[in-house]
């Protein structure tokens, strides 16, 4: 082990959960790391119990990596490790350390993220990262604020880095009835991410109140309680507008 | 020798010497594109299978049982031809004389056979009563020579399942043969072999092999009736594929109407039928539909095998199976794939014919199958759940390129191996037992050697362990004489006249052991070890519970800590076992499988420290107990995986159920997955999965209206059910089971 692995084996971050089958985010089958700890409060969000930076369980990069390694014979030819949240920007080092591991052995690296934040640090982590999957929330300035809690320019700038560098990137969407499903707001989002050469793939997934009792059982009030889920002829229209 | 029946065909060694394995080698054209070529079901098929779907509505109609000949015991001329349309089939033959009507088979014990009439209404004839009467059956002669401690470890459930009322069946005829050779060429060996014996000295091993072949001899000349009966002379080989294909079956049928085994498995055909079929296209006598339809009429065939059991019975093996299992792909020594076009055929039926448990469709899975293949299965897999997996990779090293799958997961060289078949024995009652000194708490026998109860505020691992293997030596001594004397019996009296003389003269023998609850026994241990637990007492002081206060590792979490446990207990169980010395110089195999038991063995087993409460299902085979694991499924897998095969011969089952939507986001998504998953599962050494893809909400739905998912196929423990034939209990076991879910 050379002095650098030892480095960034060593580097702290903050875990809340690993998941050995993921599915659905990114290609393949994916190791799934969510780190604990997110400055969003996105109005949709699932993973209420991610958000504090304070909960979930410290490991080193290293722990992770040999965790992870026990299940690359999995991944065939396009699984590999995403790492989600929480904000896994909040924790760069950590995943930056995690993806460089991966990278000398040649696993695939995912960063799933909300794009809010671009730094040295971060400009580092994408070094590494092969795929990232970004959440685009709304269209507008005014419910970027209101539902997530930054500014809309911020993942559209993370975007701009993207294609600058080169790096591919998944568009993800949460579909939520009457708060970004109308024509207008669609045709918005269409618009943002057009002619955007590193964007691959456009997932539109359905908002679903599954998480309604981790929010009862956390004593978070859940904003979108009284909204339904999303169908899936709404998603297939929806999809119609991203159509390229 | 040269039959015309060969022309054609390459190679001379098969002809030399019965080596089917040689004549496949020799013919067969390996498939490497995807299932483009099928041909869709022909309106004959559609109508036939019209017929049989009637049919079968109205044994489900008639709680299960449509009709039994109590006069009649089943043999292989016993009935007339039966047929379901005589003018429509390709491929004919009927267990008894009506389609779906069940025979009596009394030579396995009278006593089932009466109480599996009574069961469904019927009354067993006199006329097969008096006739046994003065008969010993199996059963009679096992419970002659059975010693008390035996009967007391039967009794308290300690061991169970035993063939000792049934036939053991797991024994594997190379049906094959008989379309290749003929009856008339296979006497002919058998004749050469007996009159080599007698050459010999004259020992009990050599008089005793006479014997049997003496009967193999008889019995092929029954099997050679029984065709004619229907209007076939098989004395010669077929000459065509609807002639290999019936000529097989025949085979299989004077098999299942001699031995009402618990497994009669079909072995390895598909491949095989694939060189006549390409034969006869080359020829111009056959078109893709017309093959497709062969396969679709022998498999309604298969679909119709039954067996008259009773309630006791269906506890334990539930769903009504037959276990015939089929065989599909692997790897041939020379590195190409047996993948042929048939092998997609054969899988295929599950859409001409429709989902359906039985034949017993098992996946010889390597990693270097071809693409499209892996593919295709995959499909077969998320779209029917009527098929399973096992590493070829790990077995073809062993057991060569012709070896099939006898029941759920025990492989065997076709024609050349066989198995004593001997259930399970329940690892956490033995460990309850050890606690209690010798007596089990929820029976009320005392069994095994006497000690003081366990004592102590709270269980020390090492003292609990150093007792467990006691008990563990005394059990696995006992259960290998138990299993001789079963055997010894069953081969006296119930002998498997048909099957054997499919077999080579010299054979190699398996005993087959095995275990239920590994993961119950683990995770208590486990729990003994990382946490404080104390046991609760009854009144004379013997332990029936226990408060297990702490965290521990738990089985299923790919954390060796615990994994490591169920590693060396079953490597511990074989050792034992390995001491005691087999009846006919047996190989000692050991499996982790339950078929559906692991609900009847949790029913009579007390409560265990890991917090399973008395009375509850254990976890199926080889499984994680449920709602256990953490890190989702791929952890489960790996837990699994590092069970080692070397230790656990007999196979290692794991059921994996998961929800279509946590497999992958599209149809082509959750392929890739799957076969991804297969891969990697397979690649760490690990050596069956059975594999659903549906929502527990369809489960339910089925269990709630039984009756609107009639053909609901899911697979359990190395085999699959109609969940509509399971018992209540045991439809909510499956229910209860981990969904892997996570979105």
């Amino acid at each position: 082990m050379s002095v650098s692995d030892v480095t960034l084996r060593s580097e702290l971050g903050r875990i809340a959960s690993l998941q050995s089958f993921g599915t659905v985010d990114g290609p393949g089958i994916r190791y799934v790391v969510f780190m604990q700890g997110c400055p969003l409060r996105c109005a949709c969000c699932h993973n209420p119990e991610t958000w504090s930076f304070d909960g979930g369980e410290e490991k080193t990069a290293g722990e992770v990596f040999d965790t992870l390694l026990r299940y690359r014979s999995y991944f065939g030819r396009e699984g590999g490790v995403t790492v989600s949240g929480g904000e896994p920007l909040m924790q760069a080092a950590f995943v930056r350390a995690l993806f460089a591991l991966c990278r000398d052995e040649g696993i695939h690296t995912c960063l799933d993220t909300s794009g809010c934040s671009l730094n040295a640090q971060i400009e580092e982590l994408l070094d590494v990262t092969d795929l990232v999957l970004l959440d685009l929330k709304y269209a507008s300035e005014a419910q970027y604020q209101r539902y997530v809690g930054c500014a809309l320019s911020a993942p559209l700038a993370f975007l701009d880095r993207l294609e600058a560098r080169g790096i591919p990137a998944w568009i993800r969407q949460v579909l939520i009835r009457g708060k970004n499903d109308s024509e207008q707001d669609l045709k918005q989002s269409a618009q943002l991410l057009d002619g955007r050469s590193n964007i691959q793939r456009i997932e539109l997934l359905p908002f679903r109140r599954l998480c309604l009792e981790k929010y009862k059982n956390l004593g978070i009030d859940f904003p979108f309680a009284e909204i339904d889920d999303t169908t899936e002829e709404e998603i297939a229209r929806a999809y119609t507008f991203f159509e390229r | 020798m040269e039959m015309k029946q060969w022309e054609g065909f390459l190679g001379n060694t098969w002809k030399n010497e019965i080596n089917v394995r040689d004549f496949i080698a020799q013919n067969y054209s390996e498939y490497l594109g995807d299932e483009g070529f099928l041909a869709d079901a022909t309106p004959r098929t559609n109508e036939l299978r019209a017929r049989l779907d009637a049919l079968l509505k109205l044994e489900r109609d008639l709680g299960g049982v449509l009709d039994i000949d109590t006069t009649t015991v089943s043999s292989l001329t016993s009935y007339q031809p039966g047929y379901i349309d005589r003018e429509k089939e390709l491929i004919v033959g009927l267990q008894t004389n009506r389609p779906l009507k069940r025979g009596v088979n009394p030579f396995g014990g009278i006593r089932m056979a009466r109480q599996a009439c009574e069961a469904h209404g019927y009354r067993l004839s006199d006329k097969i009563e008096d006739e046994f009467k003065f008969r010993t059956t199996h059963n009679d002669g096992v419970f002659r020579i059975y010693s008390e401690e035996m009967r007391a470890a039967r009794k308290s459930h300690l061991i169970t399942g035993l063939p000792d009322a049934y036939g053991r069946g797991r024994i594997i005829g190379d049906y094959r043969r008989v379309a290749l050779y003929g009856i008339d060429r296979l006497i002919a060996e058998k004749k050469k072999d007996k009159k080599a014996l007698g050459c010999d000295a004259y020992g009990v091993e050599s008089m005793r092999a006479s014997e049997e072949l003496f009967q193999q001899i008889t019995f092929l000349g029954y099997l050679k009736e029984m065709a004619a009966m229907y209007g076939y002379d098989i004395s010669e080989p077929a000459k065509n594929a609807r002639e290999a294909i019936q000529w097989t079956y025949f085979a299989y049928l004077g098999a299942i109407k001699e031995q009402n085994g618990a497994a009669m498995s079909l072995g390895r055909v598909s491949t095989f039928f694939d060189i006549y079929i390409e034969r006869d296209i080359r020829l111009g006598i056959l078109d893709e539909a017309g093959a497709q339809e062969l396969f679709d009429d022998f498999m309604m065939k298969l679909r119709m095998a039954r067996h008259l059991r009773t309630p006791e019975y269906q506890e334990l093996f539930g769903g009504d199976p037959m276990w015939i299992t089929e065989a599909v792909g692997g790897m041939a020594l020379d590195g190409r794939s047996l993948v042929t076009k048939s092998s997609y055929r054969i899988l295929h039926t599950l859409y001409t014919l429709g989902h359906s448990p039985e034949p017993n469709l098992t996946i010889l899975y390597s990693q270097a199958l071809p693409e499209n293949f892996k593919r295709y299965c995959a499909k077969v897999s998320v779209e029917t759940d009527s098929i399973q997996y096992e590493n070829d990779d790990l077995m073809r090293p062993l057991y060569g390129d012709d070896y099939a799958i006898a029941c759920c997961v025990s492989a065997m060289k076709v024609g050349k191996q066989m198995q004593f078949f001997g259930a399970r024995c329940n690892l956490p009652k033995l460990f309850l037992l050890a606690l209690n000194g010798g007596y089990d708490t929820t029976s009320g026998v005392s069994v095994g050697p006497s000690m003081p109860v366990m004592e102590g505020e709270t269980l020390d691992y090492d003292a609990v362990m150093s007792r467990l293997n006691v008990y563990m030596e005394w059990l696995a001594k006992l259960y290998v004489n138990t299993m001789n004397a079963i055997h010894y019996m069953h081969d006296k009296y119930a002998y498997e006249k048909t099957q054997m003389a499919l077999h080579d003269t010299t054979v190699e023998r398996f005993m087959a052991f095995g275990v239920a609850g590994l993961s119950v026994i683990v995770d208590s241990l486990s729990a003994v070890r990382y946490a404080k637990v104390a046991p609760k007492r009854d009144e004379k002081g013997y332990i029936v519970g226990f408060e297990t206060e702490g965290e521990f590792p738990t089985y299923g979490n790919d954390d060796d800590r615990v994994d490591s446990m169920a590693v060396e207990l079953t490597h511990r169980m074989i050792t034992e076992l390995r001491k005691t010395k087999t009846y006919r110089e047996a190989i000692h195999t050991l499996s982790v499988l339950t078929i559906t038991s692991n609900v009847m063995y949790g029913k009579h087993t007390g409560e265990t420290p890991d917090g399973r409460a008395a009375g509850a299902p254990f976890a199926p085979g080889a499984n994680p107990m449920h709602n256990r694991e953490k890190n989702g499924a791929l952890s489960s897998l790996n837990s699994v995986a590092k069970i080692s095969y070397d230790d656990c011969r007999d196979g290692i089952s794991n059921t994996f159920s998961i929800v279509p939507s946590a497999l992958g986001k599209t149809d082509s998504e959750r392929i890739d997955n799957l076969v991804s998953m297969l891969d990697g599962y397979f690649g760490r050494g690990a050596h069956h999965l059975n594999v659903n893809v549906l929502n527990r909400e369809t489960l339910m739905k089925a269990y709630e209206n039984p009756e609107d998912y009639p053909n609901l196929t899911i697979r359990v423990s190395g085999y699959a059910v109609n969940f509509h034939k399971l018992s209540r209990e045991q439809q909510r076991e499956v229910i209860e089971r981990t969904f892997h879910e996570r979105i």
